[in-house]
């Protein structure tokens, strides 16, 4: 090998700085933060659906009720407990979670995803 | 290994039969359950929306009032520049308003009208036809809905609209000049729309869900009964059909066969 050790050198170098945020960050892990619920929300006991339906699956939710109250104009939501819903982001959600920030945008924040509702859907005033 | 040809064959056969039978078949089981699940818009489930507007009754007052009441139930900003202007519910002259109709002896009472417009949901909506990712569709009750979703922002909806009823944000609503709308947004209950998408009058798609007129016709109603008629074409009985019946009206270019049902008392 011509010039092996500038070539060895030079990958010692470079793999280094390729994990260099790893090593920077080892052990490090940022805890998972817990959306908090406002008075409102805690009062209300249960959400639209159960909570662990919510916690995983409330993007599939809101994706079915934009089509189903856009598209076919079905504007109310029957729960299981037979409570009926106005199916609407920014007054029925938003109404209870009126803590965007702390109830939305943490999670959204830590799993580095940006949904883009807010360009439209106006949310609500927080005292930050 | 597997199945065989005739096997197979057995089984397509069978298939065919129970999924012709399908529909049948939920029918007898349980009867009404399947409509039930199907049943989409029940508020305007076989209704047929249109409007009628007696011009000889509205005033200039009237019109800024309608004007004002729709666009600020819809968050529709003032952008101060005709140009990058969005409109739901506008003022045109007659000229413009019924352009194959004018001619050179009209009274200046009329030739210097203003009437007011809106989407006309028309019963053969061009829009929709262009759209190509139908987030301008109709709905079964007539209303030419859009889906701000779905919008790509591509303007074939505003070319082929021959009524200059759709408008396109070209900036974000939100950044309209703030000395021109104190208060934006003004319904905190209604969403706003987002640079690149193209909007217009739903026919308060929102309002009539709800059981209530759309916000122009309450609006006009505050100041003086019957000038708007909102109401069901596909009942014989309803008040949009008795004053069809009665008055005679007239609709914006019917030559382009859209077949618009927004009517005019003129």
């Amino acid at each position: 090998m011509y010039d092996g050790g500038k070539i060895i050198i030079g990958l010692i170098i470079g793999v280094g700085l390729l994990l260099s945020p790893f090593i920077y960050d080892a052990g490090k892990a940022a805890k998972a933060p817990d959306p908090e619920l406002t008075a409102k929300a805690k009062e209300a006991k249960e959400c639209v659906a159960e909570t662990s339906y919510m916690k995983s699956s409330h993007m599939h939710l809101l994706d079915e009720w934009r089509n189903t109250v856009v598209r076919d104009g079905e504007r109310y939501y029957k729960a299981k407990n037979g409570k009926v819903y106005y199916k609407s982001l920014q007054t029925t959600c938003l109404d209870c979670h009126s803590n965007k920030s702390k109830f939305c945008d943490q999670c959204h924040d830590y799993v580095g995803i940006d949904p883009y509702c807010w360009t439209c859907h106006i949310e609500p005033k927080e005292n930050k | 290994m597997g199945v065989d040809r005739r096997g197979f064959l057995k089984i397509a056969g069978i298939s065919a039969l129970l999924g012709l039978g399908g529909k049948t078949a939920i029918d007898f089981l349980a009867p009404g359950d399947l409509e039930a699940s199907m049943d989409a818009v029940p508020l305007t489930e076989g209704k047929r929306w249109a409007m009628v507007i007696d011009m000889q009754k509205m005033d200039e007052e009237m019109m800024e009032k309608c004007i004002e009441a729709c666009h600020s139930e819809h968050n529709v900003p003032d952008l101060g520049n005709p140009k990058d202007e969005v409109k739901w519910l506008f003022k045109e002259e007659y000229e413009h308003t019924f352009p194959g109709q004018k001619h050179d002896y009209i009274g200046d009472e009329v030739k210097h009208k203003n009437f007011l417009l809106l989407c006309n949901h028309c019963s053969n909506p061009p829009c929709c036809r262009v759209c190509p990712t139908k987030a301008t569709w109709q709905r079964k009750d007539g209303v030419v809905m859009m889906d701000q979703h779905r919008c790509i922002g591509c303007r074939f909806c505003m070319a082929a609209c021959p009524f200059g009823a759709r408008s396109f944000n070209w900036g974000d609503p939100r950044k309209a000049p703030k000395e021109l709308n104190p208060e934006f947004p003004t319904n905190q209950d209604y969403p706003t729309r987002e640079k690149g998408v193209v909007e217009k009058c739903t026919f308060c798609a929102e309002r009539i869900a709800k059981g209530q007129l759309p916000a122009c016709v309450e609006a006009a109603n505050e100041i003086k009964e019957n000038v708007f008629t909102f109401g069901d074409l596909a009942d014989p009985d309803s008040g949009v059909r008795a004053i069809l019946r009665k008055h005679y009206t007239i609709r914006r270019k019917p030559e382009l066969g859209t077949e618009p049902n927004i009517f005019y008392i003129v």
